[in-house]
């Protein structure tokens, strides 16, 4: 009797990335299982986007190995193509399409690589727009709204490709701080409603609430890995503790 | 613009009063005038022709040759530096020559002067236009591809539907620009034989005598022409900024 194997969401192993002389990422390891929400910090320059870029091949790694799904991360073949649509992520700059509408810019990807019908798309659309609180915005144009709601856009986006991972690359770095919770709201909601997600993020009060794993990242390497209350409360290095002083003092 | 204009016409007509001056020759209120008149304006027939021919191939040639340009592949951007910086070394009075009377020779083919033009046009302004293309798509930002690939698009579609319409927005004027460089540089065709503005300008003086009325007319014919056509692309810009915003 074989026994049931639960296949983790992710799986990176021992990968390395580098630009030039720089070294993003030395000897990462980390795997998520399905529905666990990941929240990653550390100081600008850490890796920790690099990380996550690599997860949906934005960015190529030079050793070791991502699984995502299933399915082993490679640059060439299908394997991309497929792993992008299981995998949705959310900018730090929105990346919104600035010549289509906001409906427009939900049902490319559906339509395109989903090969779903215009209706189909529009529907799926709507109901995700409905779930970011903003389906009276369909007809306008990303230029039109507010940073806040263009993210959450960006969001519906990403679900509307019905990804079994989201990313999030510091979704809300690029707002204006009353247009933060409305976004954290979302993602909050999403959290809860049993997504897979791996956040790079400074909300730390987010972090506390949803994550079941904080990973803190310095110089290309994981230095500590722990569940949140663990972690805010006695972090094994020291680091992470002055990190943790630095912006929670704020 | 259209005070100059008049000024312009003001100080090439004034003079025609006196005698020295036959616009007769023009005058559509004469017989033979309009006759001459007509066969002068029969020549916005191939002008026209030529140069829509010709920059609908280049914008597509250009684009096809940009293209490779922005490759990670160094054979492919060699093929773009090569193409651009050979074809954009010859000057296009030399390569209509070439291609007219070099090209058949070469290849068998049959070619007529309209057709030769049209390759020779195209050929030169697709070397423009592929740095057009280019500079268009390296100015539209990273992200956009990224925010692509992240809806798993694949190449194709992301160029069809987010980078190329957004990169052609910005090209507007720049291929506004090559339109009326086109509409002007057709009249070199004239020199291999092709019944255009300038050609039938051309054998009119040969026939009346009276270069200074003839050209004159000429030079108004483009003149009215740029005008028209500059103003409908400043439109077509408007139009399309306009439907950004929403």
């Amino acid at each position: 009797m074989p026994y049931p194997v639960i296949e983790d969401a992710i799986e990176i192993k021992n990968v390395f990335k580098r630009f030039g002389d720089f070294e993003a990422l030395k000897d990462v390891s980390l795997s998520v299982k399905p529905g666990e929400r990941v929240v990653i910090c550390g100081p600008s320059g850490s890796g920790k986007s690099t990380l996550i870029r690599c997860i949906n091949g934005l960015e190529s790694h030079e050793a070791g190995t991502i699984v995502v799904d299933g399915i082993t991360l490679e640059h060439k073949g299908s394997a991309l193509q497929q792993i992008r649509s299981r995998v949705g992520m959310v900018f730090q700059q929105f990346n919104l399409f600035p010549h289509l509408t906001v409906l427009d810019n939900i049902t490319l990807g559906p339509i395109r690589s989903k090969k779903l019908s215009r209706d189909q798309a529009n529907d799926l659309a709507m109901t995700y727009l409905e779930r970011v609180k903003i389906p009276e915005q369909a007809y306008k144009y990303p230029r039109q709204l507010s940073g806040g709601q263009q993210q959450r856009v960006a969001i519906a986006r990403s679900l509307c490709m019905e990804p079994k991972i989201l990313l999030f690359d510091e979704p809300t770095s690029a707002l204006d701080p009353e247009m933060i919770s409305e976004v954290l709201d979302v993602m909050i909601g999403l959290a809860e409603s049993g997504m897979t997600m791996i956040c790079v993020t400074h909300e730390m009060g987010f972090a506390r609430r949803v994550a079941d794993k904080m990973v803190f990242m310095d110089q290309g390497k994981i230095v500590e890995m722990a569940p949140p209350s663990k972690f805010f409360d006695s972090p094994n290095t020291e680091r992470c503790k002055s990190f943790l002083q630095q912006i929670l003092q704020h | 613009m259209k005070k100059l204009i008049t000024l312009f016409l003001i100080i090439a007509l004034l003079p025609g009063c006196s005698d020295d001056w036959g616009w007769y020759v023009v005058n559509p209120y004469n017989k033979s005038g309009l006759i001459n008149l007509k066969f002068l304006l029969s020549g916005y027939y191939f002008t026209l022709l030529l140069s829509f021919t010709s920059i609908f191939i280049s914008v597509i040639v250009g684009l096809l040759v940009a293209l490779p340009g922005l490759s990670k592949n160094p054979w492919l951007r060699n093929f773009n530096r090569v193409y651009v910086e050979v074809v954009r070394s010859v000057p296009i009075l030399v390569l209509i020559l070439w291609v007219y009377y070099g090209l058949p020779p070469i290849t068998g083919l049959d070619l007529t002067v309209f057709w030769a033009g049209v390759i020779a046009l195209a050929l030169s302004d697709s070397a423009f236009q592929a740095e057009i293309f280019r500079a268009g798509i390296q100015s539209i930002d990273k992200g956009q591809y990224e925010a692509s690939h992240s809806v798993s698009l694949n190449y194709r579609d992301t160029m069809r539907f987010v980078i190329l319409p957004q990169a052609i927005r910005r090209i507007l004027p720049a291929l506004g620009n090559q339109l009326v460089y086109m509409l002007k540089m057709s009249s070199l065709v004239s020199i291999i034989g092709m019944q255009e503005l300038t050609r039938k300008a051309n054998e009119l003086v040969v026939t009346e005598y009276r270069p200074l009325e003839i050209y004159t007319v000429l030079v108004l014919e483009y003149l009215a022409l740029i005008l028209i056509v500059s103003a409908g692309v400043r439109w077509l810009e408007r139009r399309l900024q306009a439907d950004e915003r929403g």
